[in-house]
């Protein structure tokens, strides 16, 4: 009798990148629902659009990839990661952004940031970022098209009539996205960080800067400084903090990022607190959780070493604080991504952990603490 | 160090990097006692089942041999003996299958088992303390002990060091997942295995014994801190159930916080580790003179309906154990009609644990010193076992290997350099310093098979390294050789050179009493030049060598010789330029010729037939005349040199060469030419059509030339001929000749270009 021959291990923990992807779609599902209810269903379309657009794409490519391997073109159609990039930047988008920004993006993102490069695994840049800021600089109107959120509208947004806006640019009782975007108190609505570095940069001080609809209203549901923004990040950081319980990203990342935009926001703020955007508001407004836990957690463009990990979230939020504050751009997520993805590879090379038995002598001292189990990093 | 021992009585233990949890699964067998089996009705005992090299074979087959009796002898110390397990009559010793990943064979010895299991003469040692160290030593030596938790290293070479001994170390922690058969003989052998570690502590003097063991062992805990109440020296420490803390160096780390450097053994760290059941074997040994022929096995997986940890006897095949314990075979109908898929019909058998144990090829393999454990797992428990095709997707850099690698490697980049077979950053990735625990493969979201790639590469680069090796001693070797060989040249040289002055002496010697022998030679070689300067000479110079034949000395020979050369290469000047002339004078020329000047004059013909057939096409009739008288004095050689001559020359020009073949053949056929002209009119008038222009431009250029070079060269020729007064007057008459020539030559371009004029 002949037996089985296999390699060892031969147990395996059962593990599967698709469930691992899953996850994350879980995790990210409160952020999105708290969109929902402060803007309306336009993400949630433009979500569904970027999927469909995504999955069409991601179809084509492995089609022309594994010509000769058909069955496993649904098993990678279906891992979760085109799914996750299309529901990442459905999220970025204005919701009343016309539909072909979707598809032009969620399509750029597949087939030139993801599978141009090599498909899952291989992309140095995450997808959906790459595709946020080719559209932010390509289409930069389309892109700006910030609704306020429904409490402060004066038009009511339905559902069809966000739908009738995505696909043609007015209601359907005729209003345009111009219309649209402007608030009961006659105001072209920006995001809160938009209206900040306008009004900054009019020479108004925060503190005159927030007494502004989108920052305080008259409803209840507000902390003070972004109204609905704050929310949809608390949603993400409930989120990403499920993600990090079950293990399904690294603590590190966003740790260190949310720290250190905290420490920047802070220095700028105790300095010149006139000037300058608190803390809080940095944390809660703009991409800021859901890059911290959804976007710089991606392993594929991120640094996988623990010390890597600190390192790039480190300067994820030096540069996120960097671009808001002096950049062109009211969020910088985006671009702080995009350059961490870029130096991720070298921040690797230079924070390899030291493996046991190697330069012993270099260690301060045998006994460290054994709690932590970080006595390689910690060297 | 006091800080060490410290903590080590406080039982706060340290913790090595990374490390999973799989499920335990020991609960299969932890219940049931160590089941004693009947006796197989055959052994297959290999004779290496370790690190190292096989022992001598002192048995024959047909042989009766007695339990214990040893089968192999150890000539080598990285050598331990087998023994017969029980006794019976060697049927075969040929090579079958062993216990291997690789599956290969390898020679073994088969016992037919007589059931009577009789004893070889034994000495039971009732005191160990009054035995030296070297007398444990050779005992343990000869019990054929080796490691028995993992790669069998042989025991009587890590017990048999200097002092300084800090740590010894007892394994315990049987960290793989389904295995008990540690935990079932700390149960049920305490005392013989701390009776085991006493050897061991007089034989090493240890400053501490550590027995280090998972928390999941409460029961073993227990027995052993029974065991080592009244032995202080001894501490039981209990550490948290985590993979792979049964590790050396992770046990190392965990137990004393020291990190045993890369490459180096335990040993210069002064910590030696010893597996637990190789204590139980070590006081058999030593105490009972039992040497190491039987070993608990688990056998285990769902696959068996009744799992559980038995004595087996080394050698045993893996089928008895499986038929005692209930193994179901699970036919899988649909992976039998598939064709893909090879014609298997068994579940997968892995001897060892379910992370780092081997799937054997067959169940004739035997059970040997390192095999704890046969796991047949169902496919329900360990889907991942069965199922051969990969279901690797891409590395998503997810960092989970890197988080349980207990080396902390980055499995991860290993696996990217393994595949692209990046030697030079595998290692310098540490890929050496993989303990193939299994543990990145285990969590790998990606199901990447990551151990297999490393062992892959592993092998590769070990392959190298010897391909390297070779390669340097091959160098080594050609090197040498070359070396060798350029000294026995130097030596012959050498040895000629001496050869040579000998001979010269001697000659010198002899020359002292009959003439020079040097200048003997000197003479002959001069006779020799002489006579091929003879051949080659021109009319000028064969007067000269009448009289330089005679007796003269080298000097005036030499100069001789270069004047001559002189002489005759402007006489060859002459030749080409003046055929006329100088076949006037090869009458007498021809005769001392030898081939090489006729070559040369052949070739000179050719240079001035080319020359004169620019105009020869123009003036057949003329040239005819000249060649009239050309021809003459030629022999059949010379017929067949013009016949040379006038192949090149209808190269040059097929319509012109017609008129040449004729002309230069005989005095008929130049008859003939001269009417081909006529004939030819066209021809030669369109020729001549063209050659007019030609000629009309180049006429004074091309033909004025040679005839003043002619006539610089015949005065030339006549200053040398005046040295020979015979010649003079030939060559007088030549020079005249050659000027009428040139008279005539010139005349015949004057009707050329009238006839030309004509023709058109």
């Amino acid at each position: 009798m002949a037996f089985w021959i296999a390699s060892s291990p031969h147990n395996h923990s059962q593990a599967e990148t698709s469930a691992l992807m899953r996850l994350v779609i879980y995790a990210v599902l409160p952020g999105i629902l708290a969109q929902w209810y402060f803007f309306g269903w336009g993400n949630i379309i433009h979500i569904v659009l970027a999927i469909t657009t995504a999955i069409v794409c991601e179809f084509v490519v492995l089609s022309l990839r594994s010509k000769n391997n058909k069955k496993n073109i649904s098993k990678q159609l279906f891992d979760g990661s085109a799914i996750l990039t299309a529901i990442l930047l459905g999220i970025c988008l204005p919701a009343i952004a016309p539909w072909w920004i979707t598809v032009a993006g969620a399509a750029f993102a597949i087939l030139v940031v993801k599978q141009l490069y090599g498909g899952l695994g291989n992309n140095p840049f995450n997808p959906a970022m790459a595709a946020y800021v080719m559209l932010l600089i390509s289409f930069p109107i389309q892109m700006t098209l910030w609704q306020p959120p429904l409490a402060l509208m004066t038009i009511d947004l339905s559902f069809s009539n966000t739908v009738a806006t995505i696909f043609t640019g007015f209601t359907s009782e005729g209003y345009s996205v111009e219309q649209l975007r402007t608030s009961i108190d006659g105001f072209t609505m920006a995001t809160p960080l938009d209206t900040l570095k306008t009004n900054l940069g009019l020479g108004l001080i925060v503190s005159e800067t927030i007494t502004n609809n989108i920052f305080t209203n008259n409803l209840s549901s507000g902390l003070g400084f972004a109204f609905g923004w704050e929310w949809v990040n608390i949603a993400f950081l409930s989120g990403g903090l499920v993600l990090i319980v079950k293990k399904a990203i690294a603590w590190q990342t966003p740790f260190s990022f949310l720290i250190s935009l905290f420490i920047c926001s802070f220095i700028a703020y105790s300095i010149s607190p006139d000037t300058s955007a608190s803390t809080l508001f940095h944390w809660l407004t703009g991409g800021c959780m859901l890059g911290a836990f959804f976007i710089l957690t991606d392993p594929v463009t991120g640094a996988t070493s623990t010390k890597g990990r600190l390192v790039i979230g480190a300067l994820a939020g030096l540069l996120v604080y960097l671009i808001r504050t002096f950049g062109g751009y009211p969020d910088g997520v985006a671009f702080a991504v995009l350059l961490c993805n870029m130096a991720a590879p070298l921040i690797d090379q230079y924070t390899r952990p030291r493996t046991y038995g190697h330069d012993i002598d270099k260690k301060s001292s045998p006994i460290s603490d054994s709690k932590t189990g970080k006595q390689g990093a910690s060297k | 160090m006091d800080s060490i021992i410290e903590r080590i009585n406080q039982h706060k233990f340290w913790q090595f990097h990374g490390g999973i949890h799989p499920p335990e699964q020991k609960a299969l067998t932890s219940a049931k006692p160590i089941k004693q089996l009947p006796l197989p009705k055959q052994l297959i005992l290999p004779l290496q089942q370790h690190i190292g090299r096989q022992g001598d074979l002192i048995v024959n087959v047909g042989d009766k041999v007695l339990k214990g009796q040893a089968l192999t002898s150890s000539s080598n110390p990285m050598s331990v003996p087998v023994h017969a397990p029980t006794s019976g009559i060697i049927s075969a010793i040929k090579k079958s299958v062993i216990a291997h990943p690789s599956g290969l064979s390898e020679l073994c010895i088969f016992i037919d088992v007589d059931f009577e299991d009789t004893w070889r003469a034994r000495e039971i040692c009732h005191d160990f303390t009054k035995l030296s160290q070297q007398q444990i030593i050779k005992k343990i030596a000869d019990a054929g002990i080796s490691g028995m938790g993992g790669a069998g290293f042989p025991t009587h070479i890590k017990v048999n060091v200097k002092p300084d001994i800090n740590f010894l170390i007892i394994n315990a922690a049987e960290c793989e997942p389904y295995i008990t058969a540690d935990d079932l003989l700390m149960r049920e052998q305490s005392a013989a295995i701390i009776d085991g570690i006493k050897i061991l502590d007089q034989l090493l003097n240890p400053a501490f014994i550590l027995i280090g063991i998972e928390d999941n062992k409460p029961q073993a805990i227990k027995a052993l801190q029974q065991a080592t109440t009244e032995f202080e020296k001894i501490s039981v420490c209990v550490l948290p159930t985590k993979y792979p803390t049964g590790g050396e160096k992770q046990l190392i780390k965990a137990l004393t916080g020291k990190e045993v450097k890369s490459g180096a053994l335990p040993i210069h760290s002064g910590i030696v580790v010893q597996n637990v059941a190789t204590c139980f074997a070590i006081s058999d040994a030593v105490i009972h003179d039992i040497p190491l022929i039987k070993r608990v096995v688990t056998l285990t997986g769902q696959a068996l309906s009744k799992p559980q940890n038995v004595w087996a006897l080394l050698g045993t095949p893996v089928r008895y154990l499986l038929e005692q314990t209930g193994f179901v075979t699970e036919v899988d109908p649909a992976n039998s009609s598939d064709f893909t898929s090879p014609p298997v019909s068994s579940p997968p058998v892995i001897m060892g644990g379910p992370l780092m144990g081997f799937s054997i090829l067959n169940e004739s393999v035997p059970i040997v010193k390192t095999s704890n454990c046969i796991l047949a797992p169902s496919k329900e428990e360990m889907p991942s076992a069965f199922n051969n095709n990969s279901n690797e997707v891409e590395c998503i850099r997810c960092g989970q290997c890197s988080d349980v690698c207990p080396s902390q490697l980055l499995p991860q980049e290993l696996q990217w350099s393994a595949k692209a077979k990046d030697h030079q950053q595998l290692t310098k990735l540490n890929l050496f310093d993989c303990i193939d625990c299994g543990a990145c493969a285990y969590v790998c979201p990606s199901q990447i098979p990551l151990v297999q790639y490393y062992r892959v590469a592993k092998a590769e680069i070990r392959q190298q390294q010897q391909l390297d090796l070779k390669a340097e001693k091959a160098k080594a070797r050609f090197e040498a050789r070359k070396l060798r060989l350029e000294k026995e040249k130097i030596a012959r040289e050498e040895k000629h050179k001496k050869a040579a002055a000998a001979r010269k002496a001697t000659m010198n010697k002899k020359s002292a009493d009959g003439g020079t022998a040097s200048s003997a030679i000197a003479a002959a070689l001069a006779r020799v030049k002489a006579k091929k300067n003879e051949a080659e000479l021109q009319v000028a110079s064969n007067d000269d060598s009448k009289t330089e034949q005679e007796p003269q000395d080298d000097k005036s020979q030499a100069k001789a010789a270069i004047a001559r050369a002189k002489a005759k290469r402007l006489a060859k000047k002459n030749e080409a330029e003046l055929p006329v002339a100088s076949n006037d004078d090869s009458k007498v020329e021809q005769e001392p010729q030898d081939d090489k000047s006729q070559v040369k004059a052949a070739i000179a013909r050719a240079k001035a037939k080319r020359l004169a057939k620019k105009n020869e096409a123009e003036l057949p009739v003329a040239n005819n005349d000249d060649s009239k008288v050309e021809q003459e004095p030629q022999d059949d050689k010379s017929q067949v040199r013009a016949a040379n001559a006038k192949a090149k020359a209808k190269r040059q020009d097929k319509s012109q060469a017609n008129e040449l073949v004729v002309t230069s053949n005989e005095e008929k056929a130049s008859d003939k030419s001269e009417t081909s002209p006529d004939k030819d009119d066209k021809k030669a008038k369109i020729a001549a059509a063209v050659a007019k222009a030609k000629a009309k431009a180049n006429a004074k250029h091309e033909q004025a030339k040679p005839a003043q070079e002619a006539e610089a060269n015949d005065e030339q020729t006549a200053t040398k001929s005046n040295e020979v007064l015979d010649k003079k007057a030939r060559v007088a008459a030549a020079v005249a000749k050659a000027k009428a020539k040139a008279q005539a030559k010139k005349e015949q371009e004057k009707q050329l270009t009238s006839t030309n004029e004509e023709s058109t």
